[in-house]
């Protein structure tokens, strides 16, 4: 048992790791999509500031801390301030209940590979993600614009309607795993099917990982589903009246919970860390983190994939889809997925 | 781990969950007032957190904080909020409202005072792993018709809200 000084001090130094490694997969993501989206469109993507543009973030991050902070005279000045705060807090939040992999022991002392264990860790998330959307309102009716508060409108109401069929969409492999434990759920997942096909969630649940992964669209406002800050008709949406670091809490807020979705998605239906280990012990402890960090990459390669091909929703059909597609799809595979498993046991 | 310094939090939310609560009446912009209820939410459901139902409490900031309140937020936001501002923040009632208060407050006082033999010391028990699977246990066994009689509840009044707001059905 752990004495309380310790227990802080341990949970301390691990939140310092998370973030540090979590803002920096922020900036590198933003250097992806750029590259990856460049080179689709036959561009080469930033090439100046280091080798393959590879300083480009960190350049980013000097121009954002030095450009003049500007807040344009009719704004709501609390809430406007604090708007940007919200919405990178509540995106950082969430990382705290995802576990990176199994435990290890350093000096003697065991501890997993997560910043806090609980056992409601899905919850968590799902709730500091639905909480997300107050940065987005609150900045679209502080701006005192019609733009921004067009756009937080619309943000407020596709993540609304897109974060029922989300959680529908878990249920099913809740119902599989039998836990809200993120830890339980991967562990779950462990082993094969028939000696060869992974035992991962997604291959009994391909319907709910379709709903996830297009509710995931939706609710991190990307493209197809980005009409929050639709550049042709409202300027830039919610964040229209920000400028500098502000603006740039905005981006890090959306690219922290691509990441974040990519862990969900991860841990629940792509059987999170496991995968094969070999060599010797240190290696052996590493490596899981390792196959988590490829499957987060893949998904995010996907995400921008998806960014360089396909157009914006026009905002009925985006409603249409969500409401009259999605959740009552969700709703069927909930209800077959409960009869499979109440007749298998 | 022993649950450390409960005594602090439960006054600390406590204190946060009535403050919010005066703010949300006493504000005279429906916004803020939205955002105090938010934050009083929020506590409640910390003080869920410390009576051992991290799944009342999960619940709580996904369907309240984060869902409800979003659509409170965006029909107030639609809302001239101006024209509102001006309008009388409270209304002449307030001798009813007064007697009503000093009636629940003197009840609420009574049971604090005889509390000590109407309810026996009750410590919560941490159960906190299978929170999640009594629930459902409870719902959908012991409580399976109250809880159908609920969900029956809100889907008229769903459908209610349908008809009122649908001119042509």
């Amino acid at each position: 048992m752990l004495s309380i000084e310790s227990f802080v001090a341990i949970s301390l130094i691990k939140t310092v790791i998370a973030l540090f490694v979590l803002l920096t997969a922020v900036a590198y993501t933003v250097w992806l999509e750029r590259k990856v989206v460049g080179h689709m469109q036959n561009r080469w993507g930033p090439t100046r500031v280091g080798p393959f543009g590879l300083l480009q973030p960190l350049a980013d991050g000097v121009k954002f801390m030095f450009k003049e902070d500007l807040i344009p005279p009719h704004v709501y000045k609390p809430l406007y301030m604090a708007a940007p705060m919200l919405a990178v807090v509540f995106a950082l939040t969430s990382i705290a209940v995802i576990p990176v992999g199994n435990s290890i022991s350093i000096g003697g002392i065991q501890t997993s590979l997560q910043i806090a264990d609980v056992n409601i860790g899905l919850l968590i998330i799902l709730g500091v993600t639905s909480l997300g959307v107050y940065g987005v309102a609150l900045a679209g009716w502080s701006s005192n614009s019609k733009y921004s508060l067009l756009g937080g409108l619309r943000a407020s109401a596709q993540m609304v309607s897109y974060e029922i069929a989300l959680g529908l969409s878990l249920v099913g492999v809740l119902i599989l795993s039998g836990s809200l434990s993120l830890r339980e759920i991967v562990d779950a997942q462990s082993g094969t099917y028939w000696g060869v096909l992974p035992r991962w969630n997604i291959f009994p649940q391909f319907i709910a990982f379709f709903i996830y992964l297009m509710a995931a669209y939706a609710e991190t406002n990307r493209i197809p589903f980005d009409l929050p800050e639709a550049e042709t008709e409202l300027v830039a949406g919610y964040h229209t009246e920000y400028s500098a670091m502000k603006f740039a809490m905005f981006f890090m807020a959306e690219y922290a919970n691509m990441i974040t979705v990519a862990c969900v998605a991860s841990l629940l239906f792509l059987g999170g860390w496991h995968g094969p280990r070999f060599g010797p012990p240190l290696l052996q402890a590493i490596l899981p983190v390792f196959w988590f960090a490829l499957r987060i990459f893949g998904f995010l390669f996907v995400y921008i994939w998806i960014r360089g091909t396909l157009p914006r929703f026009r905002y009925d059909q985006l409603m249409a889809f969500g409401w009259k597609f999605l959740l009552p799809l969700a709703i069927a595979n909930l209800v077959v997925t409960a009869l499979v498993v109440a007749i298998q046991s | 781990m022993q649950p450390v310094a409960t005594t602090f939090f439960f006054y600390f939310l406590s204190g946060i969950t009535v403050l919010s609560g005066i703010l949300v009446i006493t504000r005279n912009n429906a916004v803020h007032s939205a955002l105090a209820l938010i934050l009083g939410l929020l506590a409640q459901a910390g003080l869920y957190l410390m009576l051992y139902a991290p799944f009342v409490a999960g619940v709580q900031i996904i369907l309240y904080a984060g869902g409800i309140m979003v659509l409170f937020l965006f029909v107030i936001m639609l809302v001239n909020l101006e024209r509102a501002q001006k309008e009388e923040q409270f209304n002449k009632q307030w001798l009813v409202g007064l007697l009503a208060a000093v009636a629940l407050g003197g009840l609420l006082f009574a049971v604090y005072v005889k509390g000590g033999t109407l309810f026996t010391e009750h410590i919560a028990q941490p159960v906190e792993n299978s929170n999640t699977q009594q629930i459902g246990v409870m719902l959908y066994g012991n409580y399976m018709f109250a809880f159908e009689i609920a969900s029956l509840l809100l889907l008229v009044a769903i459908i209610g809200a349908v008809v009122m707001a649908k001119k042509r059905i």
